[in-house]
């Protein structure tokens, strides 16, 4: 069954798809979205210092995306505005990753591949690496659960049950690392956000508890990567960007939806 | 043993000293109100009681195994976060459905245990917060205004709701109050909070200090005749009607 690439490809999404829709439901409750873009963003300078030490991509990824987000977090609160911190490093991180890139001369690699993904050529290999990411994802935020909401919600009211929301942010930040460096190879870096954040969107309006919008979004995710793979196939579009388009319009589906909803 | 016991407590944000040496014991049962001006460490002091920010100096020690029920001043629920109260009052421990639904009952919101968090209105989720504490079966509940935002009625409401859980519960509650007619009524004891603690007692006591009297004025003089008069008169507390104040002509 493993011997299809369209198997390999659509397990790989639907991987993907399940660690992002509790994490991306973090993201969006936390407005955390440009803070999952810079670490994004970074992968591909893990990317080139992988390729340059000849180590394992997974690794190198989470490496610079953790050193990333732990950048972001100890500069904030440092007067300089948020988005500002967020724009700078994300976009810097970028440029050095791509000057990184062009100096391995060496290696013939396609830049592509890693700025846009490339689910059609996922190894047997590559599904361990994602699912096993995946899995580790998801056991770490249902372990977490309860805290993480709290922590969520209030900070005063997780210290006061006990709970260290430092230590729930980087649960959250650790995940991050992770989500980024296993969905590299299926929607590349620059669309990594948008597996996060837009089918936790489209889950909010019709979710009533949070456990319910973290389902929901991994539903949306999983379909989306399952129609825009069969529909990459069919019309002979790039694959990760036509998996985002099907997330996007569920997103514009759910959104009606939800207006509906209220008017009624 | 006292609940808490707040020994020599400092607490600084970079060079500013919000905290100084402050020294506070809560016992089992009673009724402790913190009162003091706008900027004087109330809310730092709940915060530095719950853990939320580190002391500079001096500590704070719980009873061990306290179980604290804490409404914090405000709680913000984005409306990207879909959470019904009875989810809500769930975490982060898990609580059963009677638990829930007796907890909402206490608090005087029944009904609403299916409704989102984020649609309630400022009176609503101040008892959802109430009902959230209580749910826990608190040995000792910390209020943060607890009343911020409700008018006169609902807010006398809220406070004759404390007393009956202190009556019924047992457990003692340790809040921050701004209403300083409801607070000469309703405490125990009164900490008069202003940096450090001016000056603590009863509140009849509190009310007679120079150091209150310096920090709230002339004011507070009718605050202590409202405090006697409503122990001089057989009423019940929904009285709405106005007695001038017997010692405001002092």
């Amino acid at each position: 069954m493993l011997d299809d690439f369209m198997m390999r490809a659509t397990l790989a999404g639907v991987g993907v798809a399940f660690a992002a829709a509790p994490l991306g439901s973090f993201v969006v409750w936390r407005r955390m979205a440009y803070f999952g873009d810079a670490t994004a963003h970074a992968a591909i300078l893990g990317v080139a210092l992988s390729l340059a030490l000849s180590m394992s991509i997974f690794i190198g990824t989470v490496a610079v995306a953790l050193a990333m987000a732990l950048t972001v977090s100890a500069l904030s609160g440092r007067g300089y505005a948020m988005d500002t911190l967020l724009g700078v490093l994300a976009h810097s991180a970028l440029a050095f990753g791509l000057v990184a890139v062009s100096f391995l001369s060496g290696i013939r690699i396609d830049l592509m591949a890693y700025l846009f993904g490339d689910i059609l050529s996922v190894s047997r290999g590559d599904l361990a690496v994602i699912w096993g990411g995946a899995a580790l994802v998801m056991g770490l935020i249902v372990w977490r659960w309860q805290s993480l909401l709290t922590a969520t919600l209030n900070e005063d009211l997780a210290y006061s049950c006990g709970i260290d929301p430092k230590r729930e942010k980087l649960v959250l930040t650790l995940s991050l690392a992770i989500t980024v460096a296993v969905a590299i190879k299926v929607v590349g870096v620059l669309l990594i956000a948008a597996l996060l954040i837009i089918p936790a969107a489209a889950a909010r309006p019709v979710s009533r508890t949070p456990e319910g919008m973290a389902v929901t979004a991994a539903i949306i995710g999983a379909a989306s990567a399952i129609i825009g793979l069969r529909t990459a196939y069919v019309f002979d579009t790039p694959a990760g960007p036509t998996i985002v388009c099907i997330a996007a319009l569920c997103f514009a589906m759910a959104s009606m939806l939800g207006g509906v909803k209220r008017l009624g | 043993m006292s609940l808490i016991t707040v020994e020599q407590l400092s607490v600084s944000y970079g060079a500013h000293r919000a905290l100084h040496d402050v020294n506070l014991v809560v016992e089992p049962n009673e009724i402790v109100t913190i009162v003091g001006p706008n900027g004087s460490g109330k809310t730092t002091l709940l915060r530095a009681i719950v853990g939320a920010i580190p002391a500079t100096r001096g500590s704070v020690v719980k009873k061990p195994g306290l179980r604290i029920g804490y409404v914090p001043q405000r709680l913000h629920v984005d409306p990207t976060f879909p959470i019904t109260v009875a989810r809500f009052i769930d975490l982060p421990r898990g609580v059963d459905k009677n638990t829930v639904n007796a907890s909402l009952e206490r608090a005087g919101v029944p009904d609403i245990a299916s409704r989102q968090m984020s649609r309630l209105s400022g009176g609503q989720l101040q008892r959802v917060l109430l009902a959230r504490a209580l749910a826990g079966s608190p040995d000792l509940l910390l209020l943060d205004e607890p009343t911020q935002g409700l008018d006169q009625p609902a807010s006398a409401a809220f406070y004759r709701l404390i007393e009956d859980v202190r009556r019924e519960t047992g457990c003692s509650i340790l809040m921050i109050s701004h209403e300083l007619h409801v607070v000469m009524a309703a405490s125990d004891r009164v900490i008069c909070l202003n940096g450090h603690v001016c000056c603590q007692g009863s509140p009849d006591i509190v009310s007679s200090a120079p150091e209150y009297r310096a920090l709230f004025g002339s004011g507070t003089g009718g605050a202590l005749a409202l405090y006697r008069h409503e122990h001089d008169h057989t009423h019940d507390a929904e009285c709405d009607h106005d007695h001038p104040p017997k010692e405001a002509a002092e």
